[in-house]
């Protein structure tokens, strides 16, 4: 790590100014920045401490959905009342990730600035990374890539994004409030992280200075009709090979929308649009599992050591959907 | 930066101190004398600005100036002696210094001291009470739920904080339904919430069992 100034801004004015400093990062729970610090893959200079800027809770919106605040921890939101009532899907996927300590300190956030565990990309003895290292190449893509991307990758990147949180958070259509320099936006969940392209250095749209202030929950009515399913090679803390958010408004018999966001398998949480598409005004009884599942997949191209990842999605997809529409 | 006849002086400072402790580098800063007094004011002895930063550790109030990039662990360690609490990995993996801050148990080693102003803070070292094993360390003696003791402060830590969780009926991915219910103190429980407590002895069915006990006794 290098030297480092520590500041504990108390309100979020005071947080944006500190943040302008150079190599300034904000950090919350730290559970990801300092383990890249200490590898020497982040060299931030000035910690912006963004716990106490009154971020940490989580409150019902006028149109009846549910704003999360960006510093509440994992834990919090995983347990709050409003989020395992009306949002199981998004508990258990906060459940999935980690482990208890971690999911203690780590923050709503930081979760989804979170970045890709790619062993290229977190050892900085590997030379070879155009995250890390803008130009200097890809060693995953001929390397060890059986952990990797098999949709939306580059020739740059196939680095996946870790992240259980936003797998759900994509299936429920969350949006993502930030507070720059320039004011405040509110993004999208599925604008928020971006495909690799020839940036994979940017894993975000947030521009310079911004910070994550809160995220929110629309009113939803699919709260038992949902399921987050995670494999993963050993049955606790361990990041998925594949994972499956799925959430389904199915007012009587018929579905009225559905989404289905994959994670482990892209550079940012899929949505899974055709497929979710075709689950559009289909009754509960005329689901073709087997064909909804193959479209959640059909855009995917395998590396040197990932094939096994399509049947899985594809196994994934059918197994949650099915648990989602059958659930009372 | 150190020059190697200081390092050399401090190790052997340090090894006299903690026989058979496991020596680890901190982040640049001496090693302090032992923690007789409660306020620590060394001057880091790099151009690091230094941090002053107040907790409360198993009772007792400290007031430490740190460089800003010592984590929790290297202050409990190297700065208060308190070396019952372990580094293992160093990176949030293993759960070896896993240490309860304000009734929540985490990873001393993925968080720096200075973010702890005004926390309160218990080590394995705070557990015991007036000398007294804690229900949960005398379940664990009980079980025989160790082999070589080194990831053990972090399993006690650990442990101890599961059971208060499952009071908080906080759910985890083995509840069948976070929606409804209580939440049971099973087995699949207690082994998917102590997940980040790695024993490479491999005492799992004992520390299980122990949890079991110590959770059925409350």
């Amino acid at each position: 790590m290098l030297p480092l100034v520590y500041s504990r801004p108390a309100d979020i004015r005071a947080a944006l100014t500190a943040a302008s400093a150079a190599d300034a990062y904000f950090i919350g729970g730290g559970t990801n920045l300092l383990d890249l610090m200490k590898a020497g893959v982040e060299k931030a200079k000035t910690l912006v401490d963004v716990n106490h800027l009154g971020l940490d809770r989580i409150e019902s919106t006028a149109d009846g959905g549910v704003r999360i605040g960006a510093g509440v921890r994992n834990t919090d939101a995983a347990n709050h009342t409003l989020i395992r009532t009306n949002y199981p899907l998004l508990s258990q996927a906060f459940l999935a990730g980690a482990s208890a300590q971690l999911r203690n300190m780590a923050t709503v956030g930081g979760n989804l600035m979170q970045r890709t565990r790619c062993d290229y990309f977190v050892d900085t003895a590997f030379e070879h990374c155009n995250k890390r290292k803008p130009g200097s190449g890809c060693a995953a893509l001929e390397g060890f890539n059986k952990l990797h991307a098999i949709l939306g990758a580059s020739d740059r990147c196939v680095a996946v994004n870790p992240s259980d949180m936003s797998v759900a958070l994509v299936a429920l259509d969350a949006v993502v409030n930030v507070q720059g320099p320039e004011g405040e936006r509110h993004i999208p969940i599925v604008e928020f992280h971006r495909l690799p392209g020839d940036h994979p250095e940017i894993d975000t749209t947030l521009k310079r200075g911004e910070l994550i202030t809160s995220v929110d929950l629309p009113k939803t009515t699919a709260t038992r009709n949902a399921n987050y399913l995670k494999v993963r090679e050993r049955s606790s803390y361990a990041f998925a090979l594949v994972s499956v958010a799925v959430a389904l408004n199915v007012p009587d018999h018929r579905i009225d929308s559905a989404r289905i966001a994959l994670g482990g398998v892209a550079h940012k949480p899929w949505l899974a649009e055709k497929a979710s598409a075709a689950l559009t005004g289909k009754s509960k009884n005329d689901i073709d599992y087997a064909a909804v599942a193959a479209l959640a997949v059909a855009d995917a191209k395998p590396l040197s050591q990932n094939g096994y990842k399509i049947p899985l999605a594809k196994n994934a997809v059918e197994r949650a959907l099915r648990a989602a529409v059958e659930a009372a | 930066m150190r020059d190697a006849a200081g390092f050399d002086a401090q190790r052997r400072v340090f090894l006299g101190t903690v026989a058979g402790g496991a020596v680890t580098a901190g982040v640049g800063l001496p090693l302090s004398s032992i923690a007789e007094e409660t306020t620590h004011t060394r001057t880091p002895p790099t151009a690091v600005p230094a941090t002053d930063v107040k907790f409360r550790v198993n009772g007792t109030d400290h007031h430490l100036r740190v460089d800003a990039r010592t984590t929790l662990l290297d202050a409990l360690r190297e700065e208060l002696r308190l070396t019952g609490v372990k580094k293992g990995c160093d990176r949030g993996q293993c759960g070896a210094c896993t240490v309860i801050v304000d009734g929540r148990r985490i990873n001393s080693c993925l968080t720096l001291a200075v973010m702890h102003e005004g926390a309160n803070i218990t080590t394995v070292e705070g557990l015991a009470a007036l000398g007294k094993p804690s229900p949960m360390q005398a379940a664990f003696l009980e079980h025989d739920a160790f082999q070589c003791g080194y990831c053990t402060p972090g399993q006690l830590c650990s442990a101890t904080a599961l059971l208060d969780e499952i009071h908080r009926n906080e759910a985890s991915a083995a509840t069948p339904d976070v929606s409804h219910g209580r939440v049971e103190l099973s087995d699949a429980e207690i082994r998917e919430r102590m997940s980040g407590n790695i024993c490479r002895c491999g005492a799992y069915p004992n520390i299980v069992a122990a949890i079991r006990t110590a959770g059925n006794q409350g």
